[in-house]
């Protein structure tokens, strides 16, 4: 059965202590966006930049943390596919926001 | 408590319909028939309907993908005759009603359950012995995968005989398949068939990509990789990024007819514009996901029967990548006249040409590879030549298309068909069966007939330059896609022209059909049996093992030692077989029922869910989580082939190759 | 023979030793961020369209997505513990931290199920305007994922109930289900920024 573990050594487990890092640092981040807004003492521009920072350092902490995303050779197809994807969902957000604003402002639609 | 459906929903009034299915009633009672008396139900499920062979799939995707090639073609000639008979004062013999379903069944059919089967079989068949694989990563999720996409069909199918099918086009835009304005089944049906068939084809991304990275054999680097593969492999990337695309689009559209949201509806702030943008970001990724294994299989072939290696692997590899990247940021160019500003079309006008460049290295490489060659004129290799022929006039035409300016005057019109059905017959088609004929002896063991081989293919080519040339002078002369009838005398001889092109065509499936039959039938002459399994002196893996390869495909898994494998093992004497070599036990995966009954399940569940019988509904969603959840549950799924059992198969096929070196 | 075992032993080093069940469960997870990715790209566009209905502002009650949240967070880790648990084959302990986050993941669905009704019962379904429509898909598609994964967490309890030893198979089931749970988790983190958060500015 130790066979079956060691199997896995591709991917690394994690740790009660690493769990918990992991999760204190999200609460933090968590915290710090819920209260950001509803604290109200930035301008609304400046909140929305300030939780979209805040919203991707915590996925990145969740993706190490809890998922032990990492740069190790196991990893590589993995963090590629990953990376791949951010691309791609980067080009389908952006796009179709390029072309749904620029066609509403052309249109004079919204 | 049956929904929406009722006796009037069956279609008694129209001849056309009636005498479809009392033929379709009559053929499927013959093979049924046929099935029993011959006692071959127990071989059937056994073998074929529980396989998770990838070469038994394979081969029931391409036969699927057949009869769907008929069921659409049967669309086209009746579209093409009816604009053959209504000019002026003849309304034709097709109703709108009846023509704009057919002209939507057409496209969602051959798009959905022609092409994606015929290349989801293509790359079932070849991929796995390609890399010297004994099977696919997760060969229960590929025979899921396969039933997932013919209950699809069964589904587009039945629509013809149980209500209707939808009226909206192949890709159904809002508003006007909205409930507001497509109040039957018709669009329910679309939406049903295209989301099941989108379960499978994602499922089989995600396999077959994970085969490619983890099962090839030890010693195939990526650059040593075949190019087929690595268009498979690309192909695989673009399923897995536009696929859930689609899904999101239909399933919108769904919640707009089922529970009344807004998202494309005129009212509620909806913006059927964005349905447009989300679709094409599916649909642009999709040609490619269709054209790049027929590059990669043209390839293959051009190697071949040019009798030497690809000319320039490395930048094949580099443009089938690029190509694969480019194309996630084109997709506006199918709707530049919708209303968006010079910057989002110049943008999206430049990265579309900027693919012509990828695919022109592409054709020079074929050309160079054929330059200085031994060039054996094979049945196959006419398929690929009548390729670059046409593709490259469907390739410049869509640089056209990709000049928003000219665009604004051709959308929609007639030679937007004539471009897409230029790159889709003359790139797509023309491959697919090029690979059929190519691959044909490695998955049955035995060849196609060249003659009738050459016959199709005589008639396809000719009969496409006839049948579409004149939609380009259409198109230019302002007829647009989907009419039903017209009254400009200057086009009427035209469509008499395509009319004609299209019987050409028809005569070519003939052809094919008698070659299949032709072929079948004189399976034991000498000539056409492959016993060596590399009846084309060709270069790669696949070609090392025998015809029909065993199930478990490799006895001993290959090393590669270079690019074309195999080629270099023939140069250097080495035997990839390893003939007689210490066999080892073989792990398979035993077949399984468990993906025909979600398919069986889920076809319920659609069913059910377009006409609004919710029981019934709850029923197959029920049945789908179970059939899941046992599947899961069942640890009984793989064992190990006996030393005993492989040594046989391998020491037959030994003496069959030795018997053919001697008859040479 | 030296050639091969340099072979072997380059193709040793390669990539095939990870199991391909949970890679091929990571590419899924990567269609699935595709999924999400479009309707949030949907919902981007769909913002500010309340056609006369009402706003984010008015319809989100930021307590209640913070509790969600913080149950979503504690379940992670509680499945977390749970995974290490199952890799020192402590299964009697692997279960109870399983049961635990089936609560805490039936605790989240009872409170978006009723922030859903408690809209709809006001009128504000998601027929009312496309942001709503937009809003209850994005959102709904969360719940229904975090559904499925309540109903596969309950069968892996019960496949592990009276075994001493988890098979490989059983490892890599438990794994691809860590790695859906906190994916969901990961896409809950975009959804209480992009749609609640920033609705409510």
């Amino acid at each position: 059965m130790a066979d079956a573990h060691t199997a896995h050594s591709g991917e690394s487990h994690g740790s009660v202590g690493s769990y918990l890092t992991g999760f204190v640092i999200a609460v933090l981040l968590t915290a710090a966006a819920f209260g950001l807004v509803m604290a109200h003492s930035f301008s609304p521009a400046g909140t929305i930049a300030a939780i979209a920072v805040l919203a991707v350092v915590q996925v990145v902490v969740h993706l190490v943390f809890f998922l032990h995303m990492n740069g190790s050779s196991a990893q590589r197809w993995n963090v590629m596919a990953f990376a791949f994807t951010v691309m791609s969902v980067a080009i389908l957000i952006g796009g179709t926001l390029f072309i749904m604003h620029d066609t509403a402002i052309n249109m004079m639609s919204r | 408590m049956l929904g929406k459906l009722s006796w009037s929903d069956i279609p008694f009034d129209v001849p056309i319909l009636v005498g479809t299915f009392a033929g379709a009633a009559i053929a499927g009672l013959a093979v049924l028939g046929l099935i029993t008396y011959y006692g071959k139900w127990g071989y059937l499920w056994k073998e074929w309907l529980t396989s998770v062979d990838h070469k038994r799939l394979g081969v029931m995707y391409i036969v699927l993908a057949l009869v769907a090639l008929f069921r659409g073609f049967a669309d086209a000639i009746m579209m093409r005759s009816q604009l053959a008979l209504a000019y002026a004062g003849n309304p034709g013999y097709l109703p709108p009603h009846h023509y704009d379903q057919i002209f939507s069944a057409h496209g969602t059919i051959m798009i959905f359950f022609m092409a994606m089967a015929f290349m989801t079989g293509l790359m079932n068949v070849i991929v796995p012995l390609q890399i010297g694989a004994r099977d696919v990563a997760f060969p229960f999720l590929n025979s899921l995968s396969f039933w997932m996409t013919t209950v699809s069909f069964v589904l587009i199918n039945v629509s013809l005989f149980i209500g209707e099918f939808s009226q909206c086009g192949w890709l159904a835009y809002p508003p006007l398949s909205e409930s507001q304005f497509s109040p039957g089944v018709g669009v329910d049906y679309y939406i049903w068939a295209v989301q099941l068939s989108g379960v499978g084809t994602l499922l089989t991304g995600v396999n077959f990509f994970t085969t490619i990275v983890k099962m090839r054999a030890p010693g195939m680097t990526y650059m040593k990789m075949p190019v087929f593969t690595w268009t498979i492999f690309c192909t695989t990337v673009l399923i897995m990024v536009a696929f859930p695309i689609l899904t999101v689009a239909l399933g919108l559209l769904g919640l707009d007819r089922y529970l009344g949201m807004h998202f494309f509806t005129n009212d509620g702030g909806g913006n059927q514009m964005l349905y447009l943008s989300v679709i094409w970001a599916w649909g642009h990724p999709e040609v490619y996901i269709l054209i790049l294994p027929a590059f990669g299989a043209f390839s293959e072939i051009t190697q071949t029967f040019s009798r030497k290696p690809l000319f320039g692997y490395n930048t094949m590899v580099y443009a089938t990548c690029s190509i694969m990247v480019l194309s996630l940021v084109v997709w506006v160019h199918h709707f530049f006249t919708m209303g968006a500003g010079p910057n989002v079309n110049a943008f999206f006008g430049i990265m579309t040409m900027i693919i012509a460049i990828p695919t022109g290295v592409k054709i020079f490489n074929w050309l160079f590879t054929m330059y200085k060659g031994r060039v054996e004129f094979h049945a196959t290799m006419y398929w690929v030549i009548g390729f670059m022929i046409t593709f490259t006039i469907g390739g410049m035409t869509g640089v056209m298309l990709a000049i928003p300016a000219a665009d604004f005057v051709l959308h929609n019109s007639l030679f937007v068909i004539a471009h897409f059905h230029n790159v889709i017959i003359g790139g797509v088609y023309f491959g697919y069966v090029a690979a059929m004929n190519f691959w044909f002896p490695k998955a049955f063991g035995f060849k196609l007939n060249e003659a009738w081989g050459k016959r199709a293919f005589w008639f396809w080519f000719i009969g496409f330059y006839f049948a579409f040339m004149p939609l380009y002078v259409l198109g230019f002369m302002g007829m647009t896609r989907r009419m039903n009838h017209y009254d400009n005398p200057d086009w009427y001889p035209w469509l008499l022209v395509a009319e004609f092109g299209a019987v050409l065509i028809a005569c070519g499936i003939v052809c094919q059909l008698t070659q299949l039959y032709v072929s079948i039938r004189d399976r034991n002459l000498a000539e056409n049996r492959d016993l060596t399994g590399d009846p084309w002196n060709a270069r790669t893996l696949e070609w090392s093992t025998s015809s029909p390869p065993p199930f478990y495909n490799f006895a001993v898994v290959p090393t590669v030692h270079d690019l074309d494998a195999f080629a270099h093992d023939k140069e250097a004497g080495i035997d990839t077989r390893a003939a007689g070599a210490d066999y080892q036990p073989i792990h398979m995966p035993k077949n399984t029922s468990a993906g025909f009954f979600v398919g069986a399940f889920s076809l319920v569940l659609g069913f059910a869910a377009i006409w609004y019988i919710w029981w019934l509904a709850a029923i197959g969603l029920i049945g789908v989580i179970a059939t899941v959840i046992a599947r899961s549950s069942n640890n009984d799924v793989d064992y190990y082939v006996p030393v005993s059992e492989v040594a046989r198969i391998e020491n037959e096929h030994t003496r069959n190759l030795m018997a053919a070196q001697a008859a040479e | 023979m030296a050639h091969d075992m340099t072979v072997d032993a380059a193709h040793a080093h390669d990539e095939h030793h990870e199991s391909p069940v949970v890679f091929g469960f990571w590419l899924y997870l990567m269609t699935d961020c595709l999924i999400f990715g479009t309707l949030f790209a949907v919902f981007a566009v769909m913002r500010n369209q309340f056609a006369g209905g009402p706003t984010g502002k008015e319809l989100f009650d930021l307590s209640g997505v913070g509790i969600e949240t913080a149950i979503l967070l504690v379940s992670s880790i509680t499945y977390g513990f749970g995974m290490i648990s199952a890799h020192q084959n402590k299964l009697g302990t692997m279960r109870m931290w399983l049961a635990v986050t089936f609560l805490l993941g039936l605790g989240f669905l009872f409170m978006e199920i009723r922030e859903f009704s408690h809209m709809v019962a006001e009128g504000n379904g998601p027929d009312r305007s496309a942001f709503l429509s937009s809003f209850f898909t994005l959102v709904g598609t969360h719940g229904l994922h975090v559904t499925c994964g309540l109903l596969w967490m309950a069968v892996l309890m019960v496949q592990s109930t009276g075994k001493t030893v988890l098979s490989e198979r059983m490892m890599n089931k438990l794994t691809c289900l860590s790695l859906f749970w906190h994916f969901l988790d990961i896409v809950w983190i975009c959804v209480f920024t992009f749609v609640y958060l920033m609705s409510v500015i």
